[in-house]
C-alpha cells in the first residue's frame, strides 16, 4: 500500500512536469488551432540554454530566469518570423512546418552541445525538501514551482487587461480586433509565454531525465495525452490531464509489476510506456475527443 | 448560409472535373515515363560498356532509391490525394520489414522462396493499415497529424515488446540473407535486387497510376479537395478513406519487407521517428500528390542520408562553421524552405516554371 502510494505521488511529480508542458500545447491550440509539434524540442532548447549558462558560472536560479525569458523571446520570435507568413496555409503546410522545427531543433542543439547525456543540477537543498519515504526533494520542488508557474498564469489570464485580451483574441479574433485588440500580437504574446512555460518543464525535468537532445520525445508525447485526456481546448483540463496521466503512467507500470509477480506473467512494465501514451491518445481522440472537460467543437459548414 | 456554401464548394469540385482533360486520353502513360523505365532495365548491362560507372554497389544504393520511392508513393496515396495526413508512415514500413524478416527467419523453406514476402507483407499491412484508418476516420488535420505522430514514436518500443520478443529478436533484431539471382542467372546479387525491386516498384507505379485515373482516384481526391461535397455526391467517404490508408500502408510495406531482404537486417531502432521524417520530407520534396515526385522524393532522402556525413565536412572544413550538419538538420531546414518558396514540391515547382516559361 505504501508503495502504491509512492507511486502515486511521484506520478505526480511527472505530472506536474506533462501539466506544463500540456499547457504550453493548449495556449498554443486555443489560440490558432495549431497542434505544435515542435514544443518538446523547444523545451529542450531552453534547457540547454540554461545549461550553458550554469557551465558560465550562474546560479541555477539566474540562469534559470535568463531561460525562460530567452525562451519567451525565441518563442514570439518564431511565431512572428516563421508562422505568421503561413497564416492561411492547408493544415499540412503547418504540420510539416512543425516537423521541420522539430527536426532543427534537435540537430541545433546535438550538434552544438553534441549528443552525449549531461547531468543536469536540481535547486532544491536535499535535505529541508521532500516529505520522508513519499518523495523526494527535487520532485517535491518540481511540483511547488508547477504550482506557482500556473498560479501565476491563472492570476494573469484572469486579472489583468492583457491576460483579457489575449483570451479575447483566441476566443473571438474578429470582435477583439474590433474591440481594438491587436490580435496578431495577442497570437505572438501565446507563444512566447507557451515557449516560456516549456522552459519551466524543461529546466525541472531535466534533473530526472538526464540531458540530451531527445531527451523531450517520451514527455511531449505524454504531454499530447494529457492535454487531449483533460481537454485540448480547455487550459484548467489539460493540466489537470496533464497530472492524471502522470499518475497514470506510474499506476499502469505498478500493476503490471504487481501482476508478473503474482501471476508471473509480464504484460506491461517501464518499456511500454510511449505505447500506453499512445493508447491514450488514440483511445480519447476517438472515443472523446473533446476531452473530460473540453469544450464541445461544433463545426459550421 | 450553410447549404449555400455547401453548394459552391459541390459547384466548385464539379467545375473542377470539368475543365480538367478529359480523363482516358490525357491520363495515358506518358512516352518518357516509357523511357525511363527502358533505361532502368538496361542500367546493369551498361557495366559491360562504361564499368567505371556502372557498380555494384551504385546498384545497391539505385535499389534503396527505389524502395525509399516505394514508400514515399504508399505516403503520398494517402496525404496527397486523400488528404490524410500520416506522420507515422514508417510504422507501417516497420510492420511490412519485420513481416518479411519474420518469415524469412522463422520458416525454413522461406529464403528459396522470399519473393512470398511480398504479398505477405502487402495484406498485414493492408490489416493494419485497415484497422488504424478506422479510428482516424473521426480525425481531420491536426487531430490525425497528432495520432501518428505519436505511433512513430511509440514504434520502436512495440517492437521491444517481451512477448514479441521470440519472433523480432528483441533489441537485436534479426538477421537475414540476401535474396540470390535463380536460375543460374548470370548476375550478382545486387544486380539481381536491383531488377527484384524495379520489377515490382513498376508494378505498384502502374497499379496505383490506374487507381488514380480512374473513378476510385476522382473519388479519393474529391474527398481531400472537400469531404462533405464528395459525400453529397454519393461517394462513400468512410470506406473509400479506410481502403485508402490500407493500400497506403500495403504500399509502405511493401517497401519495407524490400527493405529487409536488401539489407538483410531489421532492427527496433532504425524504425523511429526519423524514418517517418524522412517519408515526410520524401513526399515534401517530390510533391505532395505527384506520381513522378514520389521518384524524386525517394532519390532525394536516400542522397541526403548517403551524403549526410560529406555534407557535414564540407560545412566544418570548407565554411568553417562549428556545426555538425546531419541529416536531420537539412531535412528540417528543407522542410521550413520548401514550405514557403515550393509548396508543390520540386515536381511540382519544376512543372510551374515550365508553365510559366511556356506562358
Amino acid at each position: 500500500m505504501e508503495q502504491l502510494m509512492q507511486q502515486v505521488v511521484s506520478g505526480l511529480a511527472n505530472g506536474a512536469i506533462y501539466a506544463c508542458v500540456a499547457l504550453a500545447l493548449v495556449m498554443i491550440f486555443v489560440s490558432t488551432d495549431h497542434i505544435n509539434f515542435a514544443q518538446g524540442e523547444m523545451a529542450m532548447f531552453s534547457t540547454y540554454i540554461a545549461w550553458q549558462l550554469m557551465q558560465w558560472g550562474a546560479g541555477f536560479w539566474p540562469a534559470f530566469f535568463i531561460a525562460i525569458a530567452v525562451s519567451f523571446v525565441g518563442g514570439l520570435t518564431i511565431e512572428r518570423v516563421i508562422l505568421r507568413p503561413l497564416h492561411t496555409a492547408p493544415v499540412l503546410s503547418i504540420v510539416v512546418v512543425f516537423i521541420g522545427l522539430l527536426a532543427i531543433c534537435n540537430s541545433i542543439a546535438g550538434s552544438v552541445w553534441s549528443y552525449l547525456i549531461k547531468e543536469f543540477p536540481s535547486p532544491f537543498p536535499k535535505d529541508t525538501f521532500g516529505l520522508a519515504g513519499l518523495i523526494g526533494p527535487h520532485q517535491f520542488g518540481v511540483v511547488l514551482v508547477t504550482i506557482v508557474v500556473l498560479s501565476l498564469l491563472f492570476v494573469f489570464f484572469r486579472f489583468t487587461p492583457l491576460g483579457l485580451a489575449m483570451r479575447a483574441a483566441a476566443q473571438n479574433p474578429v470582435s477583439a480586433r474590433l474591440a481594438g485588440v491587436r490580435v496578431d500580437w495577442m497570437l505572438a504574446l501565446g507563444w512566447g509565454l507557451a515557449a516560456a512555460v516549456g522552459a519551466v518543464a524543461g529546466t525541472m525535468v531535466a534533473h530526472i531525465v538526464y540531458l540530451d537532445p531527445n531527451m523531450m520525445g517520451g514527455i511531449l508525447l505524454y504531454a499530447f495525452a494529457g492535454a487531449l485526456l483533460g481537454g485540448i481546448s480547455n487550459p484548467g483540463g489539460a493540466v489537470l490531464g496533464g497530472f492524471m496521466v502522470g499518475v497514470l503512467e506510474n499506476l499502469v507500470a505498478f500493476i503490471g509489476n504487481a501482476i508478473e509477480k503474482s501471476f508471473g506473467v509480464y504484460i506491461i512494465g517501464n518499456g511500454e510506456k510511449l505505447t500506453v501514451a499512445l493508447i491514450i491518445v488514440i483511445t480519447v481522440l476517438t472515443v472523446k475527443p473533446s476531452g473530460l472537460f473540453g469544450r464541445v467543437v461544433v463545426k459550421r459548414v | 448560409m450553410a447549404t449555400t456554401e455547401t453548394a459552391a464548394a459541390a459547384d466548385a469540385v464539379a467545375r473542377q472535373a470539368a475543365t480538367a482533360e478529359p480523363p482516358a486520353r490525357a491520363a495515358a502513360v506518358k512516352p518518357w515515363v516509357w523511357a525511363v523505365v527502358a533505361v532502368a532495365f538496361v542500367l546493369p548491362l551498361l557495366k559491360f560498356v562504361i564499368p567505371g560507372v556502372i557498380s555494384d554497389y551504385r546498384l545497391f544504393v539505385i535499389s534503396t532509391m527505389m524502395i525509399a520511392a516505394i514508400a514515399v508513393l504508399g505516403l503520398n496515396l494517402l496525404t496527397g490525394f486523400n488528404g490524410q495526413i500520416s506522420l507515422g508512415h514508417g510504422a507501417f514500413y516497420a510492420v511490412g520489414a519485420y513481416t518479411a524478416a519474420v518469415m524469412l527467419d522463422k520458416i525454413s523453406w522461406m529464403p528459396d522462396y522470399y519473393f512470398l514476402t511480398i504479398p505477405a507483407a502487402a495484406v498485414m499491412c493492408f490489416v493494419v493499415g485497415y484497422l488504424f484508418g478506422l479510428p482516424a476516420l473521426r480525425l481531420e488535420g491536426h487531430y490525425l497529424a497528432l495520432a501518428t505522430f505519436a505511433l512513430a514514436l511509440a514504434v520502436p518500443q512495440l517492437l521491444k515488446y517481451k512477448w514479441l520478443e521470440g519472433l523480432t529478436g528483441g533489441v537485436q533484431g534479426v538477421v537475414l540473407l540476401k535474396p540470390s539471382p535463380p536460375f543460374g542467372l548470370p548476375l550478382s546479387e545486387d544486380q539481381w535486387l536491383y531488377y527484384y525491386i524495379l520489377v515490382i516498384m513498376v508494378a505498384l507505379y502502374f497499379i496505383a497510376f490506374n487507381i488514380l485515373r480512374g473513378r476510385n482516384g476522382r473519388a479519393m481526391m474529391a474527398i481531400r479537395d472537400h469531404q462533405m461535397a464528395a459525400d453529397t455526391m454519393g461517394i462513400d467517404t468512410a470506406q473509400y478513406k479506410t481502403v485508402t490508408f490500407g493500400i497506403s500502408a500495403a504500399y509502405t510495406g511493401i517497401a519495407g519487407a524490400l527493405s529487409a531482404s536488401a539489407i538483410a537486417y531489421v532492427a527496433p531502432d532504425s524504425f523511429g521517428f526519423f524514418l517517418s521524417i524522412s517519408l515526410l520530407i520524401g513526399l515534401v520534396v517530390g510533391g505532395v500528390a505527384s506520381l513522378a515526385g514520389s521518384i524524386i522524393g525517394g532519390v532525394f532522402t536516400v542522397l541526403v542520408q548517403n551524403s549526410a556525413q560529406a555534407l557535414s565536412k564540407f560545412v566544418k572544413n570548407d565554411l568553417g562553421l562549428p556545426f555538425d550538419l546531419s541529416a536531420y538538420a537539412v531535412y528540417g531546414i528543407l522542410l521550413l524552405i520548401l514550405m514557403y518558396v515550393m509548396p508543390l514540391g520540386i515536381a511540382g515547382g519544376i512543372v510551374m516554371a515550365w508553365r510559366r516559361l511556356r506562358g
